[in-house]
């Protein structure tokens, strides 16, 4: 039997708690217990692209102590997954602790963003989900070009019963959120912003769904304060919706 | 042509400006979206496309690791060809030493091949202050000059101007610095491209002095290449007696085999051609054919110092194609102009803090931050600079070059927020606590009449009721609610 830990990311915790509630209904359902390791703090990210690689060290303890021995650890957020495979390594190296650079060998490989591992390791597309609404897809910079998850998101919830998929304009461009960036760079980060709401908008879709919230929590508080009418929602929790379904 | 960008503001206030102009906006957007369209279309024609970044990539690397000998072997071919070698540490160093040919052969003005290590040596207002005048050849360059204004792409260095703002600077600047623009000219562009050609003309019939740069210098034997597009480089390269070109020693490549690579590599990525109209290579002297006296400034001014930096070193891999800035939301937002620097855009943030150093100036230390980190750069880069990457490193070197002086007040908020990060991240316990406090504090910030620079134009998300791993805990992961 499998291990699968639930990296609920920092964001998710504090802020979007239904994501992670998603997660642990989806995975139910398609048959995976998930354990919350509660060690678990962030990943790390804010600090590192940041510039304060010895300030993410900490959290990277966290990290390995919480999820190490699990046989994958899905997280349902690409930055989140991006910094696991990509960056840590570099922080435990700079913390010169060769048994973190140990544990982050073990640990990096294992973590999955949430369509790769529905779709990788669970070998599903059809998560029994059903969600009557319009519905466009924005692929998030990090799950698109650090992770490469191409177009499983989109095959997931073209499986979803009730759901209309949309396209839309540029998707693949940057909303603007960038982490810190949003802070240190407010205007050009709200420049990007408005053009990826201006293209939401245009699309006509009820919900605009991906799988970071950072970035949706930028695209969305542009949206609200246009009062657009167009709500945001994580992909985790479109797939595990059953609204309508008998 | 009293332009510079010396003094220029950090990033986010100059950016802040820039998105205020409207019309820069929409010129910007029109252009880069243009060129993004035709790249991605020849670009996908390639079926080895990925092949040939790599090899591009690995020529390139294995060239730097080996910089010192293929140097050598360049001065010494350029030498035999009957070209004289001249090797400059700095900016000054080179401006004297091209200045110093000019004044010898009494000339007091030459004309100019479109070249990035020029703009970046500031050449032009050096020859000025000796009373060489500089005359750009190149027409972006010539509206840019004529303008008195700032290169904003080092492809395009006009592209934040329209047609009809070109057309204007014609008719207002052209006959103070030679042939005038036709009193009835129009914006369209067979009509501006016609008035430059008749302007440029009678400059490229009088020069008896050219200053080009290099895209490539074949180190075998030691033949100089320029590519282009308009053939107005050409003439400068073939009609005056005199040639000096300024090239950064990292344009080098070991042989013409190499070449090949890069001129399958270069004009895809940046005009969106298949081929670039004009490819010259020149081999030192050839009596009764050309310049009679040819000169090679190497260049650092620190390329060496960029090259020592582990991660930041294939930064010195770019061919100066531009595909970047295309790519790039932040540069398509902002123009070139903000970066505070002839090389703009995702390049430019990390090649200015590579070559300068970072953690003395304010502005260099900005530029690694003007980006989202969005990886678009990274993916049409032909010869695989991995900028996000190298941007994450430089931005903690600057961090790191700052740590144990006394910050000033936005950093020191900056930097006692990533040390109660890093405390509060340590410990999950810490965490929950803190989780509690921000909820309060997201609720706060909903409420508070001042804009900060999140709440300005976006709000922010209401604050749940119960974190995640509170309510893990009290439903056993939702087995008992």
């Amino acid at each position: 039997m499998m291990r699968v830990a639930l990296q609920v990311t920092c964001i998710n915790d504090a802020l979007f708690p239904d994501t992670g509630k998603a997660v642990v209904t989806l995975l139910r359902r398609l048959g995976v217990e998930v354990e919350f390791p509660s060690q678990q703090t962030c990943c790390g990210q804010p600090m590192v692209n940041t510039g304060y690689v010895d300030e993410a060290v900490p959290a990277l303890r966290s990290f390995v102590e919480a999820f190490t021995g699990y046989d994958a650890i899905v997280t349902p957020s690409g930055s989140c997954a991006g910094c696991a495979r990509h960056q840590h390594q570099i922080v435990a190296r700079r913390s010169g602790d060769t048994s973190l650079v140990a544990a982050v060998e073990e640990t990096a490989p294992r973590v999955f963003e949430l369509s790769e591992f529905l779709i990788d390791q669970l070998g599903v597309t059809d998560v029994g989900a059903s969600f009557p609404h319009t519905v466009t897809y924005h692929p998030t910079c990090h799950s698109l070009r650090m992770l490469g998850v191409g177009d499983r998101p989109r095959r997931l919830l073209e499986e979803v019963r009730g759901l209309r998929l949309v396209d839309l304009p540029d998707a693949e461009e940057c909303c603007g959120f960038g982490g810190t960036f949003a802070m240190k760079n407010a205007d050009t980060s709200i420049a990007m912003g408005s053009d990826k709401a201006r293209h939401v908008r245009a699309t006509g879709a009820e919900v605009l769904v991906a799988g970071d919230n950072s970035c949706l929590m930028h695209i969305g508080g542009l949206l609200s304060r246009q009062r657009s009418g167009v709500r945001t929602m994580h992909l985790a929790e479109v797939l595990a919706s059953t609204e309508g379904l008998s | 042509m009293s332009a510079t960008f010396v003094g220029m503001p950090v990033f986010p206030v100059a950016a802040r400006a820039a998105l205020a102009d409207t019309q820069l906006r929409h010129n910007l957007a029109h252009a880069t979206g243009t060129i993004r369209d035709k790249r991605a279309s020849v670009v996908a024609e390639v079926p080895d496309w990925e092949d040939l970044r790599t090899a591009g990539a690995a020529i390139k690397d294995a060239t730097l690791a080996d910089l010192e000998q293929h140097l050598v072997q360049l001065e010494a071919a350029l030498t035999e060809q009957g070209a004289t070698v001249h090797w400059a540490r700095d900016a000054a160093e080179a401006n004297w030493i091209v200045a110093d040919i000019a004044q010898s052969h009494g000339v007091d003005e030459v004309v100019k091949v479109k070249s990035m290590a020029t703009q970046e040596i500031g050449l032009n207002e050096a020859l000025a202050a000796e009373g060489i005048a500089a005359l750009e050849t190149d027409l972006a360059e010539l509206i840019v000059q004529l303008g008195d204004d700032l290169p904003s792409h080092i492809l395009v260095p006009a592209i934040h101007r329209n047609r009809a703002e070109i057309r204007q600077i014609f008719l207002d600047r052209m006959a103070s610095a030679g042939r005038p623009a036709p009193a009835d000219l129009t914006d369209e562009p067979a009509e501006l491209a016609a008035a430059a050609r008749l302007h440029l003309r009678e400059k490229f019939l009088r020069a008896t002095m050219a200053v080009s740069g290099a895209n490539f210098a074949v180190a075998e034997t030691g033949t100089l290449v320029v590519v282009e597009s308009e053939g107005n480089g050409r003439m400068c390269l073939t009609l005056p007696d005199v040639l000096v070109s300024v090239v950064g020693i990292e344009k080098l490549v070991p042989t013409w085999g190499d070449l090949e690579v890069f001129l399958r590599l270069l004009p895809r990525s940046s005009t969106g051609e298949r081929m670039n109209p004009y490819t010259s290579t020149w081999t030192g002297v050839t009596p009764g054919d050309g310049p009679r006296e040819i000169h090679v400034v190497l260049l650092d001014n620190g390329r060496t110092r960029a090259l020592a930096d582990e991660v930041g070193r294939q930064a010195l891999r770019c061919i100066r194609c531009s595909a970047c800035l295309n790519a790039c939301p932040v540069y398509e937002r902002v123009g070139g102009h903000a970066y505070g620097s002839v090389y703009p855009g995702p390049i430019g943030a990390i090649l200015n803090p590579l070559m300068k150093g970072v953690g003395q100036d304010a502005q260099t230390d900005s530029l690694p931050y003007a980006s989202s980190l969005c990886g678009a750069c990274y993916e049409v880069c032909p010869v695989k600079i991995d900028i996000p990457s190298v941007l994450v490193d430089l931005r903690a070197q600057v961090v790191d070059a700052h740590r144990g002086q006394l910050p000033q007040a936005k950093s020191l908020a900056e930097a006692v927020a990533m040390k109660g990060a890093a405390a509060t991240f340590a410990s999950s316990r810490r965490l929950g606590v803190a989780e509690r406090f921000a909820r309060l504090g997201t609720g706060l910030a909903r409420r508070l009449p001042v804009a900060s620079p999140w709440t300005g134009a976006r709000d922010l998300p209401r604050g749940p009721v119960e974190s995640f791993r509170a309510w893990f805990r009290r439903t056993d992961g939702g087995r008992s609610e």
